[in-house]
């Protein structure tokens, strides 16, 4: 049964993670007192761009075509190794948490690499400012899932290194005690979430001009099928993140994982509404305050460890 | 033992044929390598047995010298690091059996054979000797064997200052590394290492001279200074082997000498882990600012031992905190990211020399779209930088991987009993860790994209040419070898078992090698995970051919954002790539920035200049040097340049000496 | 009840963290003001037994002190004398939170050190009055405008507020003296900053002028 649901978890995060994608722009949208695009306009680019043909800059070589395959291949690696909540991953061993970032890290790697084989200065700027965010973001992530981790072993009397122990050991009972961990590691995976899939306050998804020149600006280049699979891996990228956040602020464990399942997925809509209304309300931080708010999510999740190893 | 003796007789054989072989470039470029191959060959098949067979040859003969004999003996750590010796030595002699055939100078190129095999017979003496004499002479040997190769271009100033850097900084390792011998062999009558102990504040004295003595060869910051000048100053395959192996022979020596030391104290794993996080961190950001190619990679060495360094600490950590599966992961992490960092090390390094070779020049701006022009090259060395940065599917995230296991599996477990502050530990271990990771990406992607992608920035990189068959061949080896150790990794880390029952207390033996077989899974799943990546990637690059089939794929210029006439100069550049990360950290290292802004309205000329001193260089060592010159200067009387005075000197400290004695 | 306890000490380290890594003049105001609130509520957290009408009037009294009137005050200092409202660091703000990091460890440490009473509730409740303490002092030390060292002041005074929590468990005649002690702070460290702002301005005025001459 359990291992149902893990399939179906990844199922439903291939088909419906370009879905999220349409939840933030129409959220965003309406906010702006706009009708929006319908919320199935990311299927239809997909649909679209994967029917063209290509144009390659003379400069590439095959970096460049494999930048978008490795990070497409990174991200469906890391799908079946991520529990939703209560929702067991389909592969679960101790240490995946670690394979998980770093796998993360192979698809940044070949995206940046991808963007530089352009030689366009435009490109190489927003390489420059994807690999220095990331390596903050980084330690945050770790270290956020290292409290749980901790947490966790508290809760179950048990080693558990793997995220399917760690999420199944948030539980509404143990809240009382584990609260206060809960939500400050929550804070800090919020601030990787919003920077690692370039949102605001970090990086403006929707331009690529020089102010916000990240990720939008590094595949700047890239273009028919190719571009499809980058919109894709950033929908699962999304997805992916997004499921980390949503297992601790969502604590369904109800013990069917069907309904943990359902819930899941209703909270990661909830998260791309409320990722919608953040980046609505917020503006987009200057680039060089951007560090300083990759710091304080690895300063919240240090926090964090305090509290649960004091 | 046979085998040991053979092959450091090949090696000198070898090296004493090449001398002899003179002027002649081919004969010395066969011989050296052939005998050094030979030799390494003999090496690897007698380490691989006893790795295999968890049992120890070993060899004694009498020696006339005070307090030494002829110990020899190859146990599994032994075996563990003369497997590296052999592997990176035996493929950087065939490498530069092609590489130095093009030398301007003929008569360097025999002489350079004979301290390469030299290198290598010292190297091997090192980890096999049993007795302090020995292991000091071969040390020694050792040094200056690799002083001569460092100096192969000696009619260069800059190599010159390197090399006189290298001499004093391993020179000063070396006196204490003499007087932690001479503190150990107290008691007992020969330096032998099986009699050889320490306990108490004596075992810290010990421990802390050991530190400073091979921390000086590994290249722990602070005592690192000297690495980032030799490395890069010496050929390539040399540099390949002094940052692959040479400098693990420093953590040789830390991991032979800390059993004799008794139960670790608490303070000396913390200070491995701290001095390892401070190597790990400031080496990857000085990488990253270096403009030199071969420097860069000298750095991320200094990053490396600082990830072995940080594993130590949290090994010894946990056999201070009694948490078995902590000290048994750290120790086997640090242990199989030395094998791992040889690996891909020395491929990096003779990755660069070959874009050395082929181009002329080593500063990373002005290379650029060699990937095009050397693909073999270019696609070894993207294996290389790929593994550094620890990225699945290669051989570097297994070692940081039980590196961060063995520290998570401390802090998960805490116990209460123990007196440690675990916070601390998860800081430095795993945010140190997972923050060395991420620069780490910074700096690779900013080396291999500037060197190998893009357009070529300068003449000498349009016109480079790939680099020679044997060159290549021994890259596409050193390339699978990292794909090999990832694969293999559950295999190895049964090796390493041994290994690491040597290095912590007996009574943590069978929890140790419990926790071990079961958390050889994680490198299970590690391995299962890079060939499902790569079966992947495979399948999408096949569904994507299918995609693109009959439809039509056009060739235009790089899209530049309608500017009319882009130039290979308008690239972004390594150091702008590097500098907003740099500012970030400009609290700890101080980039020096010298801005000539452009003036009035129709500026003339303008000029930014920025470049990153090393701290310890000009905050510590250059003080320290001159204060110690002017205290010397005050002694300059005594030198009176009269061969009447000296010899006055010389009978007055006799006369002193007899009276001490007798009196 | 552990949980709303632990909550409140956490939100009081993540205030002085913001503290230390904001840099606008307001949004400082505002956290002491947060701050203020949350020790406002630390009694009632803290001792949930005890809780009587005297010590809520006490509480609220104390927090409507240091949540409405010091920081009413002190945003009319700023609007009314123009100045500008960046917090010019003399520490980074980046540098000054990994800082704070570390003074929390430092605090955590210190705290462990300490001969606690048994009943002081939350084992966190000592650090986070040390790390309070000691942020004030480093914002003091740390920044240039005048108007932070008075909320540097304020800060401290809420650790040391907060110190004495721990020890004023079954003593609503502690807390109130704590008040007491507030508000007479209160008063001084307004003096202080007003005489403080006022110089500064002064100071600011005159370079003004100065630069006005050429």
């Amino acid at each position: 049964m359990a291992i149902c649901a893990a399939l179906l978890h990844v199922l439903l995060a291939l088909v419906l993670a370009p879905l999220l994608l349409g939840i933030i722009n129409r959220t965003k949208a309406l906010v702006a007192g706009r009708r929006g695009q319908p919320l199935l306009q990311t299927y239809y680019d997909l649909a679209k761009l994967l029917c063209k043909g290509a144009v390659y800059s003379r400069t590439t070589t095959w970096v460049f075509r494999m930048g978008p395959v490795v990070a497409l291949a990174g991200l469906l690696l890391v799908l079946p190794m991520i529990p939703l909540g209560g929702v067991p991953a389909v592969v679960a061993f101790q240490g995946d948490l670690l394979l998980v970032a770093y796998l993360l890290g192979v698809a940044r790697f070949a995206t940046v690499l991808a963007a530089l084989d352009t030689g366009s200065s435009f490109e190489g700027m927003g390489a420059s400012r994807e690999v220095q965010f990331s390596a903050l973001a980084e330690p945050a992530l770790i270290l956020g899932l290292a409290a749980m981790a901790v947490q966790a072993a508290q809760a179950l009397q048990a080693q558990p290194l793997s995220l399917t122990a760690i999420y199944a050991a948030i539980r509404p009972e143990t809240l009382p005690q584990a609260g206060p961990v809960l939500l400050l590691v929550a804070a800090a995976l919020a601030a990787v979430f919003l920077a690692e899939n370039a949102r605001i306050p970090v990086d403006d998804p929707n331009t690529h001009l020089e102010l916000t020149m990240i990720h939008e600006v590094m595949v700047l280049d890239h273009g028919g099928p190719d571009f499809a699979l980058i919109q894709y891996t950033a929908a699962l990228k999304l997805w992916v993140l997004g499921t980390l956040l949503v297992g601790v602020l969502v604590p369904v464990r109800s013990g069917w994982p069907l309904v943990d399942l359902l819930a899941g997925v209703l909270g990661l809509g909830i998260l791309a509404v409320f990722t919608g209304l953040v980046e609505s309300t917020l503006a987009r931080l200057r680039l060089v305050r951007v560090p300083q708010f990759l710091v304080a999510a690895s300063v919240l999740s240090i926090l964090a460890l305090f509290l649960v190893l004091r | 033992m046979e085998w040991i003796v053979c092959a450091v007789m090949v090696l000198f054989v070898g090296g004493l044929a090449t001398l002899l072989a003179g002027r002649r470039v081919g004969l010395a470029c066969w011989l050296g390598p052939a005998s050094a191959l030979l030799a390494c060959g003999l090496m690897f098949g007698q380490s691989l047995l006893v790795l295999a067979r968890g049992e120890i040859v070993s060899l004694r003969a009498p020696w006339q010298v005070p307090l030494g004999s002829l110990r020899l003996s190859l146990d599994p750590l032994s075996a563990w690091f003369a497997l590296l010796i052999a592997l990176v030595g035996g493929l950087s002699a065939v490498y530069g059996a092609q590489y130095l055939r093009h030398q301007p100078h003929p008569q360097r190129v025999a002489r350079s054979w004979f301290f390469f095999n030299l290198l290598l017979a010292s190297m091997l003496l090192v980890v096999v000797a049993r007795n302090g004499v020995f292991f000091l002479v071969a040390w020694e040997t050792m040094s200056l064997a690799s002083w001569f190769l460092v100096m192969f271009d000696s009619q260069e100033a800059r190599v010159r200052r390197a090399g006189w850097i290298y001499l004093v900084a391993t020179h000063l390792g070396a006196a204490f590394l003499m007087a932690m011998f001479a503190l150990l062999g107290r008691e007992s009558a020969a330096l032998d290492f099986n009699a050889l102990s320490a306990t108490g504040g004596t075992a810290s004295a010990v421990f802390l001279l050991a530190l400073v003595g091979f921390g000086a060869k590994a290249g722990l910051i602070p005592l690192h200074v000297w690495l980032p000048e030799a490395h890069p100053a010496a050929p390539s395959h040399v540099s390949a082997v002094m940052s692959g192996v040479m400098i693990k022979m420093g953590i040789y020596g830390l991991l032979r000498i800390l059993p004799m030391l008794g139960p670790p104290q608490a303070w000396w794993g913390w200070t491995l882990l701290g001095l390892g996080a401070v190597s790990g961190i400031l080496g990857i950001l000085y990488a990253l600012a270096q403009s030199d190619l071969k420097r860069a990679l000298a750095y991320s060495s200094v990053e490396n031992i600082g990830i072995i360094s940080l594993g130590l600490g949290v090994g010894l950590l946990g056999i201070t905190c009694q948490c078995p599966a902590m000290a048994a992961l750290g120790l086997a992490g640090s242990l199989l990211h030395v094998a791992n960092h040889a690996l891909m090390k020395s491929l990096l390094f003779l990755g660069a020399g070959a874009v050395v070779h082929a181009t002329g020049t080593r500063q990373i701006d002005e290379l650029g779209g060699l990937l095009k022009r050397m693909p073999v090259t270019g696609l070894a060395f993207l294996v290389a930088a790929v593994a550094i940065c620890g990225l699945p599917p290669l051989n570097g995230f297994t070692g940081e991987l039980l590196i961060y296991l063995a520290a998570l599996s401390g802090i998960v477990a805490s116990p209460r009993s123990a007196d440690v502050s675990w916070p601390l530990v998860a800081i430095l271990a795993v945010g140190g860790l997972a923050l060395i990771g991420g620069l780490a990406a910074a700096c690779f992607t900013r080396v291999f994209g500037m060197v190998f992608l893009g357009e070529p920035r300068t003449a000498p990189a349009a016109h480079a040419h790939e680099a020679g068959r044997a060159m290549r061949l021994v890259l596409c080896l050193l390339a699978a070898g990292c794909l090999a150790m990832a694969l293999l990794g559950p295999w190895v880390l049964d090796r390493l078992v041994p290994l690491v029952a040597g290095l912590i207390p007996h009574d943590f033996h069978v929890a140790a090698e419990a926790a071990l077989a079961s958390w050889r899974t994680a490198l299970v799943a590690v391995a299962a995970a890079a060939l499902v990546l790569m079966g992947l990637v495979a399948l999408l690059v096949l569904g994507r051919r299918r995609l693109f089939a009959g439809r039509t794929i056009e060739q235009a210029g790089t899209w530049d954002c309608g500017y009319v006439a882009p130039s290979p100069r308008m690239q972004y550049t390594g150091s702008s790539f590097g500098a907003p990360l740099l500012a970030v950290f400009r609290l700890f290292i101080r980039p020096r920035v010298r801005l000539d802004g452009p003036r009035e309205l129709f500026p003339r000329r303008a000029s930014f200049e920025s470049h990153l001193p090393d701290v310890f260089v000009e905050r510590l060592f250059r003080p320290l040097f001159q204060g110690v010159a002017q205290a010397s200067a005050s002694l300059r009387w005594f030198q009176q340049g009269r061969i009447q005075l000296y010899v006055l000197y010389i009978a007055v400290t006799l006369l002193v000496l007899l009276i001490w004695k007798l009196g | 009840m552990l949980f709303w306890l632990d909550l409140v000490l956490v939100l009081l380290v993540l205030t002085n963290l913001r503290l230390l890594g904001s840099s606008r003049l307001a949004s400082c105001i505002r956290t002491v003001a947060a701050q203020a609130v949350l020790l406002g509520v630390l009694p009632l957290v803290a001792h949930p037994h005890d809780v009587s009408l005297r010590v809520v009037a006490l509480c609220l009294a104390g927090a409507a002190m240091k949540a409405g009137v010091l920081p009413w005050l002190l945003r009319r200092a700023v609007v009314s004398a123009n100045v500008r409202s960046e917090v010019e660091p003399l520490v980074g703000f980046t540098t000054s939170l990994l800082l704070g990091i570390v003074l929390l460890g430092v605090a955590i440490h210190v705290a462990g050190q300490l001969p606690l009473p048994d009943d002081a509730g939350s084992p966190l409740l000592m650090p986070v009055a040390l790390f309070t303490t000691v942020v004030g002092l480093f914002v003091i030390v740390s920044r240039v405008k005048a108007v932070m060292q008075a909320l540097g002041y304020l800060a401290m005074e809420n650790g040391v507020y907060a110190f004495g929590l721990a020890f004023a468990v079954h003593e609503p005649l502690l807390v109130e003296m704590g008040i007491l002690l507030d508000v007479f702070v209160a008063v001084l460290v307004m003096g202080i900053t007003i005489h403080h702002i006022s110089r500064e301005f002064e100071h600011i005025d005159t370079d003004r002028l100065s630069s006005l001459k050429d």
